[in-house]
Protein backbone atom coordinates (compact mmCIF):
# COMPACT_ATOMS: atom_id res chain seq x y z
CA UNK A 1 0.00 0.00 0.00
CA UNK A 2 1.43 3.56 -0.97
CA UNK A 3 0.64 6.88 -0.05
CA UNK A 4 -1.09 9.81 -1.54
CA UNK A 5 0.80 12.58 0.02
CA UNK A 6 -1.54 15.05 -1.41
CA UNK A 7 -5.23 13.77 -0.78
CA UNK A 8 -4.49 12.52 3.08
CA UNK A 9 -4.33 16.44 4.30
CA UNK A 10 -7.19 16.18 4.27
CA UNK A 11 -8.53 13.15 6.36
CA UNK A 12 -7.23 12.14 9.13
CA UNK A 13 -9.01 8.31 10.18
CA UNK A 14 -6.46 7.22 7.28
CA UNK A 15 -3.58 7.40 9.20
CA UNK A 16 -4.64 3.66 10.53
CA UNK A 17 -3.88 2.54 7.11
CA UNK A 18 -0.64 4.11 7.15
CA UNK A 19 0.99 1.71 8.87
CA UNK A 20 1.69 -1.27 5.68
CA UNK A 21 3.74 1.77 3.42
CA UNK A 22 5.56 0.54 0.87
CA UNK A 23 7.30 2.11 -2.28
CA UNK A 24 7.74 -0.34 -5.19
CA UNK A 25 9.55 1.45 -7.86
CA UNK A 26 8.30 4.68 -7.42
CA UNK A 27 4.62 3.76 -7.43
CA UNK A 28 1.80 5.92 -7.13
CA UNK A 29 -0.92 3.61 -6.23
CA UNK A 30 -4.45 5.61 -5.75
CA UNK A 31 -5.92 3.29 -2.62
CA UNK A 32 -9.09 3.10 -0.72
CA UNK A 33 -8.50 5.74 1.35
CA UNK A 34 -9.59 8.28 -1.18
CA UNK A 35 -12.81 6.48 -1.44
CA UNK A 36 -13.13 6.23 2.39
CA UNK A 37 -12.21 10.06 2.83
CA UNK A 38 -15.06 10.85 0.40
CA UNK A 39 -17.74 8.72 2.62
CA UNK A 40 -16.65 10.59 5.39
CA UNK A 41 -17.23 13.83 3.83
CA UNK A 42 -21.03 13.82 4.10
CA UNK A 43 -22.35 10.40 4.01
CA UNK A 44 -23.88 11.18 0.36
CA UNK A 45 -23.45 8.71 -1.98
CA UNK A 46 -20.56 9.50 -4.33
CA UNK A 47 -20.41 8.55 -7.93
CA UNK A 48 -17.73 5.71 -8.35
CA UNK A 49 -14.50 7.17 -9.11
CA UNK A 50 -12.24 4.55 -10.83
CA UNK A 51 -8.64 4.18 -9.31
CA UNK A 52 -6.01 6.37 -11.68
CA UNK A 53 -3.70 3.93 -13.64
CA UNK A 54 -0.41 2.92 -12.03
CA UNK A 55 2.60 4.18 -13.46
CA UNK A 56 5.38 2.13 -13.57
CA UNK A 57 8.85 3.63 -13.99
CA UNK A 58 11.30 0.93 -14.69
CA UNK A 59 14.12 2.97 -13.74
CA UNK A 60 16.89 -0.21 -14.10
CA UNK A 61 17.17 -0.11 -18.06
CA UNK A 62 16.90 2.88 -20.14
CA UNK A 63 15.55 3.12 -23.69
CA UNK A 64 18.76 3.31 -24.92
CA UNK A 65 20.12 0.40 -24.00
CA UNK A 66 17.56 -1.85 -25.20
CA UNK A 67 18.15 -3.87 -28.10
CA UNK A 68 16.29 -2.30 -30.96
CA UNK A 69 14.56 -5.21 -33.09
CA UNK A 70 12.36 -4.76 -36.21
CA UNK A 71 11.43 -8.25 -36.88
CA UNK A 72 12.52 -8.61 -41.35
CA UNK A 73 9.47 -9.18 -42.54
CA UNK A 74 8.04 -5.47 -41.96
CA UNK A 75 11.03 -3.93 -44.09
CA UNK A 76 9.12 -3.97 -47.59
CA UNK A 77 10.53 -5.56 -50.77
CA UNK A 78 11.15 -3.28 -53.36
CA UNK A 79 8.64 -3.64 -56.07
CA UNK A 80 6.26 -1.64 -58.20
CA UNK A 81 3.68 -1.83 -55.49
CA UNK A 82 1.52 1.38 -53.70
CA UNK A 83 3.19 1.38 -50.63
CA UNK A 84 0.20 1.56 -49.27
CA UNK A 85 -0.57 -2.03 -49.58
CA UNK A 86 2.32 -1.91 -47.09
CA UNK A 87 0.92 0.52 -45.00
CA UNK A 88 -2.29 -1.52 -44.63
CA UNK A 89 -0.46 -4.63 -44.05
CA UNK A 90 1.70 -3.26 -41.24
CA UNK A 91 -1.69 -2.09 -39.54
CA UNK A 92 -2.47 -6.18 -39.59
CA UNK A 93 0.40 -7.70 -38.52
CA UNK A 94 0.97 -5.16 -35.77
CA UNK A 95 -3.08 -6.08 -34.64
CA UNK A 96 -2.26 -9.26 -34.88
CA UNK A 97 1.45 -8.92 -32.68
CA UNK A 98 -1.20 -7.34 -29.91
CA UNK A 99 -2.87 -10.17 -29.89
CA UNK A 100 -0.03 -12.96 -29.83
CA UNK A 101 3.48 -11.57 -28.36
CA UNK A 102 5.81 -12.69 -31.80
CA UNK A 103 9.17 -12.77 -30.16
CA UNK A 104 13.18 -11.61 -31.06
CA UNK A 105 14.45 -14.41 -33.01
CA UNK A 106 17.12 -15.34 -36.03
CA UNK A 107 18.10 -18.24 -37.83
CA UNK A 108 20.10 -20.47 -35.52
CA UNK A 109 17.81 -19.81 -32.74
CA UNK A 110 15.65 -22.36 -30.71
CA UNK A 111 12.12 -22.18 -30.80
CA UNK A 112 8.72 -23.79 -29.36
CA UNK A 113 5.65 -23.34 -31.45
CA UNK A 114 2.14 -24.25 -30.11
CA UNK A 115 -0.14 -24.39 -32.69
CA UNK A 116 -3.88 -25.07 -32.32
CA UNK A 117 -4.31 -28.69 -34.48
CA UNK A 118 -8.09 -30.01 -34.93
CA UNK A 119 -6.09 -33.70 -35.24
CA UNK A 120 -3.73 -33.56 -32.43
CA UNK A 121 -4.80 -34.96 -28.76
CA UNK A 122 -5.74 -31.68 -27.03
CA UNK A 123 -6.25 -29.98 -29.84
CA UNK A 124 -2.68 -28.41 -29.45
CA UNK A 125 0.69 -29.37 -31.11
CA UNK A 126 3.93 -28.50 -29.70
CA UNK A 127 6.67 -28.61 -32.27
CA UNK A 128 10.83 -27.53 -30.67
CA UNK A 129 13.12 -27.22 -33.30
CA UNK A 130 16.12 -25.00 -34.72
CA UNK A 131 14.86 -22.15 -37.01
CA UNK A 132 16.63 -23.00 -39.77
CA UNK A 133 14.93 -19.88 -42.47
CA UNK A 134 12.94 -17.30 -41.93
CA UNK A 135 11.58 -15.74 -44.98
CA UNK A 136 8.35 -13.59 -46.39
CA UNK A 137 7.82 -10.60 -46.25
CA UNK A 138 4.32 -9.12 -44.58
CA UNK A 139 1.84 -11.09 -43.49
CA UNK A 140 2.84 -14.00 -45.16
CA UNK A 141 6.29 -14.24 -43.50
CA UNK A 142 7.15 -17.78 -42.25
CA UNK A 143 9.78 -19.75 -40.39
CA UNK A 144 11.13 -23.12 -40.56
CA UNK A 145 11.99 -25.25 -37.36
CA UNK A 146 13.94 -28.44 -38.17
CA UNK A 147 14.36 -31.08 -35.11
CA UNK A 148 15.37 -34.79 -35.41
CA UNK A 149 12.41 -36.98 -33.63
CA UNK A 150 13.02 -40.63 -33.37
CA UNK A 151 15.85 -40.80 -36.00
CA UNK A 152 13.60 -38.69 -38.54
CA UNK A 153 14.17 -35.52 -39.49
CA UNK A 154 10.71 -33.49 -39.50
CA UNK A 155 10.92 -29.80 -40.81
CA UNK A 156 7.56 -27.58 -40.45
CA UNK A 157 7.31 -24.57 -41.72
CA UNK A 158 5.18 -22.14 -39.34
CA UNK A 159 3.19 -18.62 -40.72
CA UNK A 160 3.80 -16.11 -38.02
CA UNK A 161 0.51 -14.80 -38.82
CA UNK A 162 -1.69 -17.55 -38.73
CA UNK A 163 -4.71 -17.27 -36.27
CA UNK A 164 -3.62 -21.08 -35.54
CA UNK A 165 -0.32 -20.43 -33.96
CA UNK A 166 -1.30 -19.65 -30.42
CA UNK A 167 2.00 -19.59 -28.38
CA UNK A 168 5.83 -18.52 -29.57
CA UNK A 169 8.57 -18.90 -27.11
CA UNK A 170 12.17 -18.82 -27.50
CA UNK A 171 13.92 -21.22 -25.41
CA UNK A 172 17.61 -20.26 -26.79
CA UNK A 173 18.08 -17.03 -28.65
CA UNK A 174 21.41 -17.14 -30.94
CA UNK A 175 22.11 -16.48 -33.86
CA UNK A 176 24.77 -18.17 -36.45
CA UNK A 177 27.33 -17.49 -38.36
CA UNK A 178 24.97 -17.61 -41.41
CA UNK A 179 21.13 -16.74 -41.87
CA UNK A 180 19.97 -19.52 -43.78
CA UNK A 181 20.69 -22.90 -42.29
CA UNK A 182 19.21 -25.06 -44.99
CA UNK A 183 22.74 -26.79 -45.01
CA UNK A 184 21.77 -28.71 -41.54
CA UNK A 185 19.83 -31.30 -43.80
CA UNK A 186 23.04 -32.04 -45.00
CA UNK A 187 24.73 -32.10 -41.63
CA UNK A 188 24.94 -34.83 -39.24
CA UNK A 189 21.92 -35.48 -37.32
CA UNK A 190 24.09 -34.56 -34.30
CA UNK A 191 23.20 -30.55 -35.39
CA UNK A 192 19.49 -30.57 -36.07
CA UNK A 193 18.56 -32.56 -32.53
CA UNK A 194 16.49 -30.58 -30.35
CA UNK A 195 15.71 -32.02 -26.77
CA UNK A 196 11.48 -30.82 -27.06
CA UNK A 197 11.61 -30.74 -23.57
CA UNK A 198 14.44 -28.36 -23.11
CA UNK A 199 14.10 -25.46 -20.50
CA UNK A 200 14.12 -21.88 -21.87
CA UNK A 201 17.65 -20.64 -21.30
CA UNK A 202 17.18 -16.87 -20.08
CA UNK A 203 18.56 -13.95 -22.37
CA UNK A 204 18.98 -10.63 -21.78
CA UNK A 205 17.05 -7.68 -23.36
CA UNK A 206 20.34 -5.41 -23.65
CA UNK A 207 23.50 -5.87 -26.10
CA UNK A 208 24.35 -7.93 -28.75
CA UNK A 209 22.79 -11.27 -29.58
CA UNK A 210 25.47 -14.26 -29.29
CA UNK A 211 26.82 -15.45 -32.68
CA UNK A 212 27.33 -18.73 -32.08
CA UNK A 213 30.16 -20.17 -34.31
CA UNK A 214 29.98 -23.71 -34.41
CA UNK A 215 31.37 -24.86 -38.11
CA UNK A 216 29.01 -27.54 -38.79
CA UNK A 217 30.13 -31.12 -39.57
CA UNK A 218 28.26 -32.66 -42.90
CA UNK A 219 27.65 -36.01 -43.88
CA UNK A 220 29.69 -37.61 -47.15
CA UNK A 221 29.29 -35.74 -50.28
CA UNK A 222 26.68 -35.96 -52.78
CA UNK A 223 24.95 -33.00 -50.60
CA UNK A 224 21.09 -31.79 -51.77
CA UNK A 225 23.00 -28.40 -52.82
CA UNK A 226 26.38 -27.66 -53.69
CA UNK A 227 26.77 -25.72 -50.22
CA UNK A 228 30.67 -24.77 -51.33
CA UNK A 229 29.23 -22.53 -54.13
CA UNK A 230 29.66 -19.12 -53.53
CA UNK A 231 26.46 -18.36 -54.28
CA UNK A 232 24.97 -20.10 -50.79
CA UNK A 233 27.95 -17.75 -49.34
CA UNK A 234 28.12 -20.96 -45.81
CA UNK A 235 30.47 -19.61 -43.29
CA UNK A 236 29.30 -22.61 -41.19
CA UNK A 237 30.49 -25.61 -42.66
CA UNK A 238 34.03 -27.37 -42.25
CA UNK A 239 34.77 -27.86 -45.90
CA UNK A 240 38.33 -28.55 -44.54
CA UNK A 241 37.01 -32.01 -44.16
CA UNK A 242 35.57 -32.73 -47.47
CA UNK A 243 36.97 -30.70 -50.08
CA UNK A 244 40.38 -30.30 -50.82
CA UNK A 245 41.62 -26.85 -52.04
CA UNK A 246 41.60 -27.65 -55.39
CA UNK A 247 37.72 -28.45 -55.40
CA UNK A 248 37.29 -25.32 -53.55
CA UNK A 249 38.83 -23.16 -56.11
CA UNK A 250 36.65 -25.19 -58.53
CA UNK A 251 33.91 -23.93 -57.02
CA UNK A 252 35.00 -20.42 -57.54
CA UNK A 253 34.22 -20.53 -61.03
CA UNK A 254 30.89 -20.02 -60.30
CA UNK A 255 31.28 -16.94 -58.46
CA UNK A 256 29.99 -13.47 -59.96
CA UNK A 257 31.91 -10.60 -58.26
CA UNK A 258 31.02 -7.99 -60.46
CA UNK A 259 27.47 -8.27 -58.55
CA UNK A 260 28.81 -6.57 -55.35
CA UNK A 261 29.15 -3.28 -57.43
CA UNK A 262 26.08 -3.47 -59.60
CA UNK A 263 24.80 -0.24 -58.78
CA UNK A 264 20.70 -1.26 -59.62
CA UNK A 265 20.81 -3.84 -57.44
CA UNK A 266 21.48 -1.41 -54.05
CA UNK A 267 18.81 -1.22 -51.75
CA UNK A 268 19.21 0.91 -48.73
CA UNK A 269 16.81 0.23 -46.29
CA UNK A 270 18.43 2.21 -43.07
CA UNK A 271 15.91 5.21 -43.22
CA UNK A 272 13.07 2.88 -44.50
CA UNK A 273 13.83 0.56 -41.11
CA UNK A 274 14.17 3.62 -38.86
CA UNK A 275 10.58 4.82 -40.01
CA UNK A 276 8.99 1.84 -39.93
CA UNK A 277 10.32 1.02 -36.64
CA UNK A 278 9.62 4.39 -34.93
CA UNK A 279 5.89 3.43 -36.68
CA UNK A 280 5.94 -0.22 -35.16
CA UNK A 281 6.85 1.06 -31.42
CA UNK A 282 4.46 3.85 -31.33
CA UNK A 283 1.71 1.57 -32.39
CA UNK A 284 2.50 -1.13 -29.96
CA UNK A 285 2.79 0.57 -26.76
CA UNK A 286 -0.63 2.38 -27.66
CA UNK B 1 32.96 -62.76 -57.03
CA UNK B 2 30.05 -60.11 -57.59
CA UNK B 3 29.23 -58.61 -54.61
CA UNK B 4 26.49 -56.19 -54.35
CA UNK B 5 24.66 -53.77 -52.18
CA UNK B 6 21.57 -55.78 -50.06
CA UNK B 7 19.14 -53.15 -48.87
CA UNK B 8 15.81 -53.73 -47.83
CA UNK B 9 14.42 -50.15 -47.28
CA UNK B 10 15.72 -46.78 -48.62
CA UNK B 11 19.00 -45.79 -47.86
CA UNK B 12 20.21 -42.97 -49.73
CA UNK B 13 23.64 -42.96 -51.58
CA UNK B 14 25.53 -41.39 -48.61
CA UNK B 15 24.72 -44.31 -46.25
CA UNK B 16 26.47 -46.90 -48.51
CA UNK B 17 29.55 -44.88 -48.36
CA UNK B 18 31.31 -46.48 -45.51
CA UNK B 19 34.02 -44.22 -43.36
CA UNK B 20 34.18 -40.38 -42.90
CA UNK B 21 36.46 -39.02 -44.85
CA UNK B 22 40.21 -38.51 -43.64
CA UNK B 23 41.20 -34.84 -42.99
CA UNK B 24 44.02 -34.82 -45.16
CA UNK B 25 42.15 -36.53 -48.28
CA UNK B 26 38.58 -36.48 -49.96
CA UNK B 27 38.65 -39.26 -51.97
CA UNK B 28 35.32 -39.98 -54.03
CA UNK B 29 33.79 -42.45 -51.49
CA UNK B 30 31.16 -43.50 -54.03
CA UNK B 31 33.86 -46.01 -55.24
CA UNK B 32 33.71 -48.36 -52.21
CA UNK B 33 30.83 -50.15 -51.75
CA UNK B 34 30.41 -53.15 -49.29
CA UNK B 35 29.97 -57.28 -49.49
CA UNK B 36 26.14 -58.14 -48.60
CA UNK B 37 26.41 -60.07 -45.47
CA UNK B 38 28.32 -57.28 -44.00
CA UNK B 39 26.25 -54.52 -45.65
CA UNK B 40 23.17 -56.50 -44.15
CA UNK B 41 24.52 -57.23 -41.03
CA UNK B 42 25.40 -53.61 -40.75
CA UNK B 43 22.40 -52.51 -41.41
CA UNK B 44 20.17 -54.61 -39.23
CA UNK B 45 22.93 -53.53 -36.21
CA UNK B 46 22.29 -50.05 -37.31
CA UNK B 47 18.38 -50.10 -37.50
CA UNK B 48 18.61 -52.20 -34.07
CA UNK B 49 20.69 -49.48 -32.48
CA UNK B 50 17.77 -46.81 -34.11
CA UNK B 51 14.71 -48.66 -32.67
CA UNK B 52 16.46 -48.78 -29.39
CA UNK B 53 16.48 -44.95 -29.70
CA UNK B 54 14.92 -43.43 -26.63
CA UNK B 55 15.12 -39.26 -25.83
CA UNK B 56 19.23 -39.13 -26.51
CA UNK B 57 19.52 -39.32 -30.31
CA UNK B 58 22.94 -37.52 -29.97
CA UNK B 59 24.42 -40.80 -28.82
CA UNK B 60 22.21 -43.00 -31.08
CA UNK B 61 23.52 -40.65 -33.87
CA UNK B 62 27.15 -40.73 -32.94
CA UNK B 63 27.12 -44.43 -32.03
CA UNK B 64 25.60 -45.30 -36.19
CA UNK B 65 28.23 -42.65 -37.54
CA UNK B 66 30.96 -44.53 -35.34
CA UNK B 67 29.48 -47.74 -36.73
CA UNK B 68 29.91 -46.61 -40.56
CA UNK B 69 33.82 -45.62 -39.90
CA UNK B 70 34.24 -49.37 -39.36
CA UNK B 71 33.26 -51.07 -42.76
CA UNK B 72 35.42 -50.92 -45.16
CA UNK B 73 36.40 -52.95 -48.19
CA UNK B 74 37.25 -51.96 -51.66
CA UNK B 75 34.93 -53.74 -54.32
CA UNK B 76 33.63 -53.08 -57.78
CA UNK B 77 31.99 -49.24 -58.66
CA UNK B 78 28.43 -48.03 -57.99
CA UNK B 79 28.37 -44.82 -58.88
CA UNK B 80 25.01 -43.34 -59.66
CA UNK B 81 23.24 -40.55 -59.16
CA UNK B 82 20.15 -39.04 -56.92
CA UNK B 83 18.19 -36.26 -57.96
CA UNK B 84 16.44 -34.05 -55.21
CA UNK B 85 12.83 -34.93 -54.80
CA UNK B 86 11.21 -32.70 -57.48
CA UNK B 87 6.95 -33.90 -57.17
CA UNK B 88 6.55 -36.13 -54.10
CA UNK B 89 5.96 -39.98 -54.73
CA UNK B 90 5.55 -41.34 -58.27
CA UNK B 91 6.08 -44.43 -60.39
CA UNK B 92 9.81 -45.53 -59.65
CA UNK B 93 10.35 -43.71 -56.40
CA UNK B 94 12.45 -45.60 -53.54
CA UNK B 95 10.64 -45.10 -50.85
CA UNK B 96 11.74 -46.55 -46.57
CA UNK B 97 9.14 -48.57 -45.18
CA UNK B 98 8.89 -47.29 -41.48
CA UNK B 99 6.95 -50.59 -40.04
CA UNK B 100 8.06 -53.04 -38.23
CA UNK B 101 6.59 -55.54 -40.97
CA UNK B 102 8.89 -58.66 -41.83
CA UNK B 103 8.44 -57.38 -45.27
CA UNK B 104 9.55 -53.85 -44.80
CA UNK B 105 12.37 -55.25 -42.68
CA UNK B 106 14.21 -58.03 -43.97
CA UNK B 107 17.24 -56.95 -46.11
CA UNK B 108 17.12 -57.29 -50.36
CA UNK B 109 19.51 -56.41 -53.12
CA UNK B 110 16.60 -53.93 -54.42
CA UNK B 111 14.91 -51.06 -51.98
CA UNK B 112 11.64 -50.89 -52.39
CA UNK B 113 9.82 -48.76 -55.50
CA UNK B 114 6.67 -47.39 -55.97
CA UNK B 115 5.09 -49.26 -59.27
CA UNK B 116 1.64 -47.35 -59.03
CA UNK B 117 0.04 -44.62 -57.44
CA UNK B 118 -3.51 -44.64 -56.83
CA UNK B 119 -4.73 -41.33 -57.35
CA UNK B 120 -5.80 -39.69 -60.31
CA UNK B 121 -2.62 -37.90 -61.41
CA UNK B 122 0.68 -40.03 -60.67
CA UNK B 123 1.33 -37.75 -57.47
CA UNK B 124 1.24 -39.46 -54.34
CA UNK B 125 0.90 -37.29 -51.02
CA UNK B 126 0.47 -38.12 -47.36
CA UNK B 127 -2.43 -40.58 -47.49
CA UNK B 128 -2.21 -41.90 -50.69
CA UNK B 129 -2.48 -45.44 -51.61
CA UNK B 130 0.56 -47.22 -53.96
CA UNK B 131 1.72 -50.28 -55.22
CA UNK B 132 5.04 -51.28 -54.09
CA UNK B 133 7.42 -53.78 -55.57
CA UNK B 134 9.51 -54.95 -52.72
CA UNK B 135 11.12 -58.50 -52.57
CA UNK B 136 10.27 -59.38 -55.94
CA UNK B 137 6.57 -59.26 -55.19
CA UNK B 138 3.78 -55.97 -55.16
CA UNK B 139 2.64 -55.47 -52.13
CA UNK B 140 -0.11 -52.25 -51.41
CA UNK B 141 0.89 -49.10 -48.79
CA UNK B 142 -0.01 -45.67 -47.58
CA UNK B 143 2.38 -42.29 -47.60
CA UNK B 144 2.85 -41.62 -44.28
CA UNK B 145 5.28 -38.50 -45.53
CA UNK B 146 7.56 -37.34 -47.89
CA UNK B 147 10.45 -35.04 -48.70
CA UNK B 148 8.47 -32.79 -50.84
CA UNK B 149 7.33 -29.17 -49.05
CA UNK B 150 3.61 -28.94 -48.77
CA UNK B 151 1.42 -27.09 -46.77
CA UNK B 152 2.29 -24.67 -44.10
CA UNK B 153 2.25 -25.64 -41.05
CA UNK B 154 2.19 -29.18 -42.06
CA UNK B 155 5.74 -31.25 -41.57
CA UNK B 156 7.97 -32.16 -44.31
CA UNK B 157 10.21 -35.23 -43.57
CA UNK B 158 13.68 -35.92 -44.53
CA UNK B 159 12.66 -39.29 -46.41
CA UNK B 160 9.91 -40.80 -48.27
CA UNK B 161 8.04 -43.02 -46.25
CA UNK B 162 5.43 -45.37 -46.48
CA UNK B 163 3.78 -48.14 -44.16
CA UNK B 164 2.83 -51.52 -45.81
CA UNK B 165 -0.94 -52.36 -45.68
CA UNK B 166 -3.53 -55.09 -46.83
CA UNK B 167 -6.37 -54.12 -49.36
CA UNK B 168 -9.01 -53.68 -46.60
CA UNK B 169 -6.21 -50.95 -44.60
CA UNK B 170 -5.09 -52.74 -41.97
CA UNK B 171 -1.19 -52.58 -41.42
CA UNK B 172 0.95 -55.23 -42.09
CA UNK B 173 3.18 -54.47 -38.99
CA UNK B 174 2.58 -54.03 -35.22
CA UNK B 175 4.08 -50.82 -34.74
CA UNK B 176 4.92 -47.78 -36.49
CA UNK B 177 8.07 -46.16 -34.53
CA UNK B 178 8.29 -42.59 -36.87
CA UNK B 179 6.74 -39.65 -36.03
CA UNK B 180 3.43 -39.50 -38.28
CA UNK B 181 1.78 -36.15 -39.44
CA UNK B 182 -1.58 -35.29 -37.58
CA UNK B 183 -3.40 -34.45 -41.08
CA UNK B 184 -3.09 -38.57 -41.45
CA UNK B 185 -5.73 -38.46 -38.75
CA UNK B 186 -8.38 -37.45 -41.14
CA UNK B 187 -8.73 -40.50 -42.46
CA UNK B 188 -9.77 -42.12 -39.10
CA UNK B 189 -12.44 -44.17 -40.71
CA UNK B 190 -10.32 -46.11 -43.12
CA UNK B 191 -6.99 -46.50 -41.50
CA UNK B 192 -7.93 -46.65 -37.85
CA UNK B 193 -6.19 -49.31 -37.19
CA UNK B 194 -2.91 -48.04 -38.39
CA UNK B 195 -3.12 -44.35 -36.39
CA UNK B 196 -3.77 -46.99 -33.40
CA UNK B 197 -0.01 -48.74 -33.99
CA UNK B 198 1.41 -45.49 -34.43
CA UNK B 199 3.45 -44.58 -31.52
CA UNK B 200 3.83 -40.74 -32.26
CA UNK B 201 2.49 -37.80 -34.19
CA UNK B 202 4.16 -34.64 -35.22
Amino acid sequence: MAVCTRRLDKVMCSIRLLRNVKHQNERFLSTSLCRLALESDGGNPTTFTPPSKPVIIDKTQTEASLRKFLSPEFIPPRQRTNPLKFTIERKDMIQRRKVLNIPEFYAGSILAATMADPHATGKVNRFVGICIQRGGHGLGATFVLRNIISGQGVEICYELYNPRLQKLEVLKLEKRLDSNLMYLRDALPEYSTVDPDMKPVPHSVTGEVPVNTTRVRMRPKPWSKRWERPKYAVKGIRFDLYLTPEKMEHAQKWAQPWLEYDMLKEYDTTELEKRIFAEVQAEMTK
Amino acid sequence: MQYSISTSFMIPTWKRILSHPKPHTAFDLRQNTISRSSLAAGYRQAQQELTKAGPNMVLISRSFTGFLTQLSSLTHHNAFSVSAAAAAIQKMTRVRVVDNSPQGTTPWHRAPRVIHVYTKNGVGKVGDRVLLAIKGGKKKALIVGHKMPGERMNPRFDSNNVVLIEDNGNPTGTRIKVPLPTHLRKMEGEYSKLLAIASRFV
